[in-house]
């Protein structure tokens, strides 16, 4: 009899001590990703023209709080004012007023054409693709990135780094929250010199996918067989490390894509650039050309 | 009298409750409300089904890290949630409401074209049984998202051609649903309803068998295209022979958007039901109401490329997108002051119906003001393909769409059953799902402007706080959700007797109609003055 109890305590204190584990791991996860909470809100990010976007996503946002505030105030009011238990009686003849109607129809449009102004500016300002002085094809593929520096001879492949890539495996074992960056890191990152305007031009060879880096309000598809252009200039006491995804459903890694931007100030892109090409076209080695090897080469 | 010119009612009066009886009944039903019971059934059972979708989705980023499901498993759960959800849940949720009130509220016997209504239902159940078979097929579910963009889809296995002729069928149900809704109020209205006297619920369904009969080919059209560049060798979609992916894109939405307003517009219609019944005061500008609803269907023909303004459109073109879009705003803030005049100056109580019309209201408008930052271009690429969007449409479809269904379900069961339901469990069925919807899908417009994604099995370790908290609203959501088939089987099985008038403060024709009302709802005309009584606007 004694032991029925017993079995019954023994395994509540199991389930107990799990569900303890549990917890302390959700406490544990919040602790490490101490800024999760405070992100709220769009950033306002390192360019001229991300910061204009995020200037218009403000001002439609408190345009959207002001009219909630206004239409929720004037249903709430209705509610707790005309409810039957304190005695309302309804108005029955109140079911149709000209002048109110037309009101509710002219200034919302007044509104729109307000908002639509430095929207359609802003717009027309991203599609301007005039004066850069760097040109990039960006090619995305299942799954990492393709960057090509044209007229520059250079050209790499970008992933997923191999940390992440070994922790998000099913069952990995690994702890991602102490994975430097998990998911938005990669192998090489596209090196870009700041207060440069950098054309990209952007494919893919397989299915479409979406370059987006939040910091530059860019986000352009990629789409096979076809070439879309966007640009971003950052500005150019903001050099440093920026992270993206892939934007669009690309298959099964799809949120295995990052993209990493390091921008560096003019000078150091120009020297990592010539260092690159070095690396990507070493200079012919100098017996390489002497007519003596010639038939050893030509017997190759 | 007009009553002869009503052919439907002229013959057989002594057999109005002849009927079938066991499956006979229903697998050769012909009736309206059987059939409508039968769709709202289905519906339910689709909405469980794509809701445990949508839990492994939130189990699977309760953590970063992977921790139960595969990638591409993954992918297939939210493709398949959004077509379990869409076509399974919503529209057929909509086609049972119409078959049973659509009749009742317009004064006819029946649905004009009862055999066709029983080839639009059973075919659902074969359409669905293969769409969730390509679960077990090689190469898994289809798992390139319910928008099926090429050239992703056509990398699908033998799940592939599964999903698109399940689609098919799906779209053959709608359209000759829609047929059928069409022809029924153009048709069956009793002498004297005239179009201006029908009530809203009509009205909006009028206005979407439209869309749905002009858009669902146009899906069909698009899905027949991927299968013949899959199997084929057509190059609809792809650059190399001279096709175009994002071609597809312009057809899938062009179809794409009036659909959103098909999952939608039926809602303004019962709420323009609860509203006016509850406030015990007629709806505030009907005419307005149905303007609205028509420019609202018009306009969703010209806004389709909203959806794709990241995809490298011309100027011109997301310039004339961004201001259409942003029109679709002045009709529906004509609904939304239309439904706040109609209780302004009433006399509110706040049964279960009138529970979910407000939260419909509150929560769609907030739905409706994130469409609204969504339609400016330039932000738009920041939010483009985030989980914003994914907040966006899961509030006006969720506390949108489906908490209208919810309130028009607990609005007509006591006139369908005779019986009032446990108002009770009812309320706390509307509590639990107001407060867990919010905490579900508020914190997602937070992770989208932070820089989350959609349609990832994983993320980055700073988005985690926000979706565990979005993770435990689910679970709370989902859970919440078993009182409403509980609630309903326990009216359907007795509860207090209701009289003709469920409602205090209900008007219209189905109102007039016993409780329950007759197998052939009105084999007599209604009068005029019974009419008019319902249509007191």
């Amino acid at each position: 009899m004694a032991a029925g109890p017993e079995i019954h305590i023994n395994m509540m204190r199991k389930l107990l001590s799990r569900l303890g584990t549990a917890a302390a791991l959700a406490f544990s996860l919040s602790a490490h990703a101490e800024s999760g909470w405070a992100q709220l809100n769009m950033t306002p990010g390192v360019t001229a023209m991300s910061r204009q976007i995020y200037g218009l996503h403000m001002l439609m946002f408190w345009l959207c709080v002001g009219i909630a505030v206004v239409v929720f105030g004037v249903m709430a009011y209705s509610i707790f004012a005309f409810r039957k238990s304190r005695g309302a009686v309804a108005d029955t003849s109140l079911v149709h007023s000209t002048t109110v109607e037309i009101i509710w129809t002219i200034l919302p449009i007044a509104i729109l054409v307000a908002t639509a102004v430095p929207a359609a500016t802003t717009l027309i300002k991203t599609e301007d693709l005039r004066n850069s002085q760097l040109t990039i094809r960006v090619t995305g593929f299942q799954w990492g990135w393709n960057y090509e520096y044209l007229n520059n001879g250079v050209n790499f492949f970008s992933r997923l780094d191999r940390e992440s890539d070994a922790a998000r495996q099913l069952g990995s074992g690994i702890d991602v929250t102490t994975v430097p960056h998990y998911l938005l890191n990669v192998d090489k990152p596209l090196v870009v010199p700041t207060g440069v305007k950098v054309r990209l031009l952007v494919t893919a060879n397989d299915v479409i996918h979406s370059w987006w880096v939040p910091a530059f309000g860019v986000k352009k598809d990629a789409i096979p067989g076809f070439v879309n252009e966007t640009w971003f200039n950052i500005d150019a006491d903001k050099p440093g490390l920026y992270r993206g995804n892939c934007a669009e459903l690309c298959g099964r890694d799809h949120g295995f894509m990052p993209i990493v931007v390091d921008a560096r100030s003019k000078e150091d892109f120009e020297t990592w650039l010539k260092a690159k090409q070095l690396e990507q076209h070493p200079p012919a080695p100098a017996d390489a050309s002497a007519p003596s090897s010639a038939p050893a080469a030509a017997a190759k | 009298m007009a009553y002869n010119d009503h052919a439907a009612t002229d013959h057989d009066h002594d057999a109005h409750d002849h009927k079938p009886h066991g499956w006979r009944r229903w697998v050769y039903a012909t009736n309206h409300k059987d059939i409508g019971t039968m769709y709202l059934v289905f519906a339910g059972i689709s909405f469980f089904i794509g809701g445990s979708m949508a839990m492994l989705i939130r189990l699977e980023l309760f953590k970063p890290g992977m921790q139960f499901l595969d990638p591409q498993f993954f992918n297939s759960m939210t493709t398949m949630h959004a077509l379990e959800m869409i076509f399974g849940a919503v529209m057929p949720a909509w086609t049972g409401l119409a078959n049973w009130m659509i009749p009742m509220q317009v004064g006819a016997p029946d649905m004009a074209l009862p055999r066709l209504n029983n080839f639009s239902f059973w075919i659902l159940p074969f359409a669905f049984t293969l769409l969730l078979a390509t679960l077990f097929v090689p190469g898994g579910g289809p798992a390139g998202g319910w928008t099926m963009y090429p050239p992703l889809m056509l990398q699908g296995g033998a799940g592939f051609p599964m999903t698109i002729f399940a689609i098919h069928m799906m779209g053959i149900s709608s359209i000759l649903g829609a047929i059928n809704v069409v022809v029924t109020i153009m048709n069956l209205r009793a002498p004297g309803m005239t179009l201006l006297r029908m009530p809203l619920f009509v009205w909006t369904w009028l206005i979407t068998a439209y869309l749905l009969i002009a858009v669902m080919p146009v899906l069909a059209g698009a899905v027949t295209m991927l299968l013949t560049d899959h199997f084929f060798g057509t190059t609809f979609f792809t650059a190399a022979g001279g096709g175009d992916p994002v071609m597809f894109q312009h057809i899938f939405w062009f179809f794409g958007h009036p659909e959103v307003y098909i999952l939608i517009l039926p809602a303004f219609g019962i709420v323009s039901e609860i509203i006016p019944t509850f406030s015990r005061k007629p709806l505030f500008g009907y005419e307005a109401m149905v303007y609205a609803t028509a420019s609202i269907a018009f306009l969703s023909f010209i806004v389709w490329a909203h959806h794709m303004f990241t995809v490298g459109m011309p100027l011109a073109g997301q310039l004339f997108f961004m201001l259409s879009t942003m029109l679709i705003a002045i009709p529906t803030g004509v609904k939304v002051f239309n439904w706040t005049a109609t209780m302004y100056r009433g006399s509110l109580s706040f049964e279960p119906p009138m529970l979910f019309a407000l939260s419909f209201l509150f929560l769609f408008t907030i739905g409706g003001l994130s469409g609204l930052m969504l339609a400016i271009v330039p932000a738009d690429y920041q939010y483009q393909d985030t989980y914003f969007v994914v907040a966006h449409f899961h509030y006006v479809l969720v506390p949108g769409a489906i908490f209208a269904i919810m309130g028009g379900v607990y609005y007509w069961l006591p006139k369908w059953t005779g019986n009032m339901y446990d108002q009770t469990l009812a309320k706390w069925h509307f509590w639990l799902s107001t407060i867990f919807v919010n905490v579900l899908f508020f914190p997602q417009h937070f992770l989208g402007l932070a820089g989350m994604p959609r349609r990832i099995p994983d993320y980055a370790v700073q988005f985690t706080d926000w979706n565990q908290v979005s993770s435990i609203g689910g679970f709370a959501f989902g859970l919440s959700q078993f009182l409403f088939p509980y609630i309903i089987w326990k009216c359907v099985r007795g509860g207090q007797r209701i009289g003709n008038r469920a409602w205090e403060g209900a008007h219209g024709l189905e109102w007039e109609l016993p409780s329950p009302p007759p197998f052939h709802s009105w084999t007599d005309p209604p009068s005029d003055a019974l009419i008019q009584r319902g249509a007191a606007h």
